[in-house]
């Protein structure tokens, strides 16, 4: 698709998302996305959501970038349980039940 | 929330904690409450700080500790409470803006989101020790309000009213909070994902 065309077909889609009847644009998708992801949507703004989703590529590559940020980040840490330092400080824990003591 | 029932939260219930008691349970607990205020403060010689103050905090409070948690989700509290006493301290809680990492959308409300030819698995991340490197310095370049929210909500597991209370800010100002954190942290990823960093 050329720059002109390209041009052309975004300016429809807004038109259609903002103007048809049952569709949600970008931006509001983008307010749904926080409780689409914490299942606390309505049914009418879920249906609304996935309608969306069906429709809009840039949204649907969007929300699974979104989603793996989420599962990377927290897994990444997860896996870093492990790091839970064997030997602590010893001067913290002297200073710590030193202080307890006054 | 962690959950852990032990030995320790018994002999605490006494409310009679011996040196020896409490010795014990310094040494068992101070390693991940180490890494927990290392977590949320990013420095080693505050998160010590922190941890001081922490097991203090909890030493006061063993009389009204009632055993309704667990000694480790009371004491996570704690080191969570403690950590955030020394951010707010240091003034680094404020709000600042992140605008150049949120989404964008073109003059006709359209987002703007270059294709996605291919999306790195957890997986991929997982296994590569330079990628999970980074993905922590990039959850550590976001800005501490939402860092920390991100943090406490996606990774130590507590709920949007409970982050609202240790924050003291308002439970939709928790959750406006937690998208730009991510939406934020999408994008400083997008290179690992998006297959560009070896």
């Amino acid at each position: 698709m050329n720059q002109s065309n390209r041009g052309i077909w975004r300016w429809l889609k807004g038109f259609m998302l903002k103007h048809v009847h049952g569709m949600i644009t970008c931006k509001e998708f983008e307010d749904f996305v926080l409780r689409y992801c914490d299942n606390e949507l309505t049914e009418r703004q879920r249906s609304l959501f996935e309608r969306h989703l069906s429709f809009c590529r840039e949204c649907r590559e969007y929300l699974v970038a979104y989603q793996r940020t989420m599962e990377v980040s927290r897994e990444v840490f997860l896996s870093s349980d492990d790091l839970v330092p064997d030997d602590v400080p010893k001067d913290l824990i002297k200073a710590i039940l030193k202080a307890r003591e006054q | 929330m962690p959950q852990e029932g032990s030995e320790q939260q018994r002999l605490l219930q006494t409310n009679a904690v011996s040196e020896i008691k409490a010795e014990q349970l310094v040494r068992d607990n101070s390693g991940w409450m180490l890494l927990l205020a290392k977590r949320l403060l990013g420095d080693q010689s505050l998160a010590e700080d922190a941890v001081q103050d922490a097991f203090l905090d909890a030493f006061r409070a063993l009389d009204t500790f009632e055993g309704r948690s667990s000694l480790k989700t009371w004491l996570h509290r704690i080191t969570v409470n403690a950590s955030l006493t020394k951010l707010r301290q240091l003034k680094r809680l404020a709000e600042q803006p992140l605008d150049e990492y949120l989404p964008e959308f073109d003059q006709y409300g359209c987002r703007s989101e270059a294709p996605w030819r291919h999306i790195a698995r957890v997986e991929d991340v997982l296994e590569n020790k330079q990628l999970r490197t980074l993905v922590h310095a990039s959850i550590n370049a976001l800005p501490d309000a939402y860092r920390i929210v991100l943090l406490l909500r996606d990774i130590e597991g507590y709920d949007t009213s409970e982050v609202s209370k240790l924050l003291d800010v308002s439970e939709s100002n928790v959750k406006v909070r937690l998208h730009r954190a991510r939406a934020a942290l999408k994008k400083l990823l997008e290179p690992i994902f998006r297959g560009e960093v070896d």
